[in-house]
């Protein structure tokens, strides 16, 4: 049965046909934008980039990862755009000399959402500082992303502004899960915690069991999103033509209405501000 | 030498065609094995065709003695000539062993004599013809597709047998062949034996079987710890041995 | 519980209409996996026999080396993998990163040495009865190493679906060097966790089954192949 030709003509037919489909994608124009898990998540990606790649023939391969380690990996070169929300560290990502420029995208906001029964009391409250400290007065479960993104950096700057160290309390109330936001907000409803979320995530998520907003609409909660060229003089092999091609669509009207026009139930996810000047 | 072209057809061992590779002498051979001395300061001479049966109790080395002539292992210290020429591996290769265990790849019956004769590096067009004598000679062509491993342990042994005479050896090595064989089977082999002896093959067999070494040899070689204790023609050695210890052993005693 | 069983209907669904999604990256995990296991058996079998067949220097201490790694954490491959072919690592200038052949280069690296490892046990087993046998025919040590390999057909390629079943079913190395990008490297496994971590269940079931399918389905073939092969003797 298994004799040395039929075996040998088996294995070459094998190695033909698990070989053609990676001969035919070397040629594809492609950018890698490190991004976000909570762009990720929210489905915005899957909604405009088809557009852009429709208008220009350039493939859009996103990495989704936290802001901080989208930035590290832009900085080793591993990719050609950086698009992530945490515009202290993308200043100085460009101050360094690793981005070229930064553009202002789109902005949401962050929400506190939790379980219905709310045993900190915080829903309804209009000062997120005063949520914060109402959760670790009552010692109540809080999930963290913990994981150094756009989103955990906002997070720690809320409780830098409420006056409370959550960090000592790691393990015990304050649950740092150093995951992404989907994976936080699994975590967060399995134990019944708070959690800081963009609202883009959360409008997409689709099991959230007797979850709700409970906190929202404070201008602390503001989300900016920018985008970066990562520096071609910094590492050679960064597609900044194709990059660059990407960013002005992103900011162009085209690419600002495709942005606003990504809805979930009716509801508007992100709102594009790129300005004439960043 | 052999000659792949002269013989296209069966294996037609000119006669005496060994005697290029004979006398085989044995010049004071020892072997340690577990810090043992098998085989101790031993001398042989083997010049005379047809077959030598080497006997003993056991223990005695009979089987080490059988793979240093084959240059299977090498000896502690001693020589070991044919024709005067020291065991190298060319004179291996005119050789052929068959074990007491046969061991046959997880192959078809043909398939076995077919990778022995490439391992010897014999000609692909020469190979077809051979395997099928081969095969005729053990009266194994009805189960030549077979897998080689589910035959029965006669077969095999003859498969062995047929596999090494495929290989036209001048020289024919046998450890104890017969020892698990049904007496049916042990007599195919004892023929094929006697037919390869008449063909010119010098045959040195090790056994254990009074009966089979009266059958067969032409010459005994009786050894007993690891040294030759007697060496003479067959009916010499069956109705009169000089030694105590091989008349113990003909009389089926245990010899210690 | 409700949700569960519809989510399972659903997935059922799923697969048994070829959903274009599930289709892609079920058909993405087997190339990747299967390209993987080809090339590192052809690694691996040569290495094998030849740590079973060849004495040299070392010898003991490469065996060694290659059956603990049959314990490498496939996360760990994928971090070494990774910090080869980034851009800041001396492959960087193949700019393979976040390509199916950076997953197929780190599911080599894991595969191969249980291909190896197997196989050197398989050849060393059957040295045990072969050796003095062969060397009596003549068999220099190649030529035995090609005799053991193709004796030992069966127990390679239970070693081949063994070193298969590995690599369909891991999720680091392929989630670091690939980054899981949609539509270019997003493997089953890959997709399981991020599908799941969306609240997605469909489809992070849909994919659940399939790969259990697969896994179940390598299995039954080793056992059937083990069956096979002791029926004829050619274990």
């Amino acid at each position: 049965m298994f004799d040395r030709r039929t075996v040998l003509a088996f294995v070459f037919g094998t190695a033909m046909v698990v070989t053609a489909p990676f001969t035919l994608q070397a040629d594809d124009k492609f950018i890698v934008v490190q991004s976000t898990t909570s762009t990720q998540n929210s489905g915005l990606f899957d909604h405009i980039l088809p557009v852009f790649t429709k208008k220009t023939g350039i493939d859009v391969r996103v990495v989704a990862v936290g802001t901080g380690q989208a930035l590290k990996n832009a900085e080793n070169g591993d990719g050609d755009v950086v698009l992530v929300h945490s515009k202290p560290d993308e200043d100085k990502f460009v101050a360094d000399g690793w981005g070229v420029k930064r553009h202002s995208v789109m902005y949401n906001d962050f929400v506190i959402v939790g379980p219905a029964a709310d045993p900190a009391k915080i829903a309804g409250t209009k000062n997120v500082a005063d949520a914060m400290k109402k959760i670790a007065e009552a010692e109540t479960p809080f999930a963290s992303r913990g994981d150094d993104s756009g989103t955990h950096k906002q997070e720690m700057r809320l409780w830098q502004d409420a006056g409370i160290d959550p960090k000592p309390s790691s393990g015990q109330w304050y649950l740092e899960t150093g995951s992404g936001m989907g994976a936080t907000l699994n975590t967060a409803m399995g134990r019944k915690a708070y959690t800081l979320t963009d609202r883009g995530t959360w409008l997409s998520f689709a099991k959230k069991d007797d979850f709700k907003i409970l906190v929202e609409g404070d201008p602390k909660l503001f989300n900016q999103y920018g985008v970066i060229l990562v520096n071609p003089a910094k590492h050679k092999r960064v597609k900044a033509k194709e990059g660059q091609a990407f960013i002005d669509w992103l900011i162009s009207r085209e690419g600002q209405a495709a942005i606003a026009s990504y809805k979930i139930d009716g509801e508007q996810l992100f709102f594009p501000n790129a300005g004439p000047q960043s | 030498m052999l000659d792949p072209t002269k013989s296209p057809g069966a294996f037609d061992t000119a006669p005496d065609r060994s005697q290029t590779l004979l006398p085989l002498e044995l010049r004071r051979l020892t072997y340690e094995a577990s810090g043992k001395r098998v085989i101790d300061d031993l001398d042989l001479k083997l010049a005379e065709p047809g077959i030598t049966a080497i006997m003993g109790p056991n223990g005695a080395g009979k089987s080490v003695l059988l793979r240093l002539m084959h240059g299977l292992i090498t000896p502690a210290s001693g020589e070991i000539l044919w024709a005067g020429r020291r065991m190298d591996r060319a004179l291996a290769l005119r050789q052929a062993m068959v074990f007491q265990k046969p061991v046959l790849l997880r192959r078809s019956v043909a398939a076995n004599i077919w990778h022995a004769l490439g391992l010897r590096g014999i000609d692909r067009s020469k190979r077809a013809i051979r395997v099928d004598d081969a095969l005729r000679l053990a009266g194994l062509e009805d189960l030549a597709a077979m897998p080689a491993r589910v035959l029965s342990g006669g077969e095999q042994q003859r498969l062995s047998l047929a596999r090494a005479l495929s290989l036209e050896p001048e020289i024919l090595l046998l450890d104890e062949p017969t020892a698990s064989v049904d007496p049916a089977s042990t007599l195919a082999i004892e023929q094929l034996l006697i037919e390869s002896r008449h063909s010119g093959i010098k045959i040195i067999i090790v056994t254990h079987d009074i009966g089979q070494a009266r059958r067969l040899a032409q010459d005994v070689v009786f050894l007993h710890h690891g040294q030759v204790i007697e060496h003479e023609p067959a009916k010499h050695f069956f109705t009169e041995p000089r030694s105590e210890a091989a008349r113990s052993f003909l009389a089926g005693d245990l010899v210690l | 519980m409700t949700d569960f069983i519809e989510a399972f209907h659903t997935a059922l669904r799923l697969i048994a209409t070829l959903d274009p999604d599930l289709l892609g990256i079920v058909l993405l995990s087997l190339r990747v996996s299967l390209t993987a296991v080809a090339i590192a058996s052809l690694i691996g079998f040569p290495l094998g026999a030849a740590l079973a067949v060849y004495r040299f220097p070392g010898r003991g201490t490469l065996s060694a080396i290659v059956n603990a790694l049959m314990g490498l954490p496939p996360v760990v491959a994928g971090l070494f993998i990774y910090l080869l072919l980034s851009n800041t690592g001396p492959l960087g200038v193949l700019q393979l990163l976040y390509t199916p052949t950076a997953m197929i280069i780190a599911q080599v690296v894991i595969v191969i040495p249980i291909v190896g490892a197997l196989t050197r046990q398989a050849c060393e087993d059957l040295l045990e009865e072969y050796d003095e046998q062969l060397r009596s025919l003549g068999a220099s040590p190649t030529a035995i190493a090609f005799t053991l390999l193709w004796d030992g057909r069966y127990r390679l390629l239970t070693a081949v679906l063994a070193g298969f079943g590995r690599a369909i079913a891991e999720v680091g190395a392929v989630m670091i060097v690939g980054g899981n990008i949609d539509h270019v490297t997003r493997t089953m496994t890959t997709a399981i966790a991020l599908e799941t971590s969306k609240g997605n269940i469909t489809l992070a079931l849909a994919l659940g089954i399939v790969l259990l399918v697969i896994a179940f389905a390598v299995n039954a073939a080793l056992m059937g192949v083990r069956r096979f092969a002791l029926r004829f003797a050619y274990a």
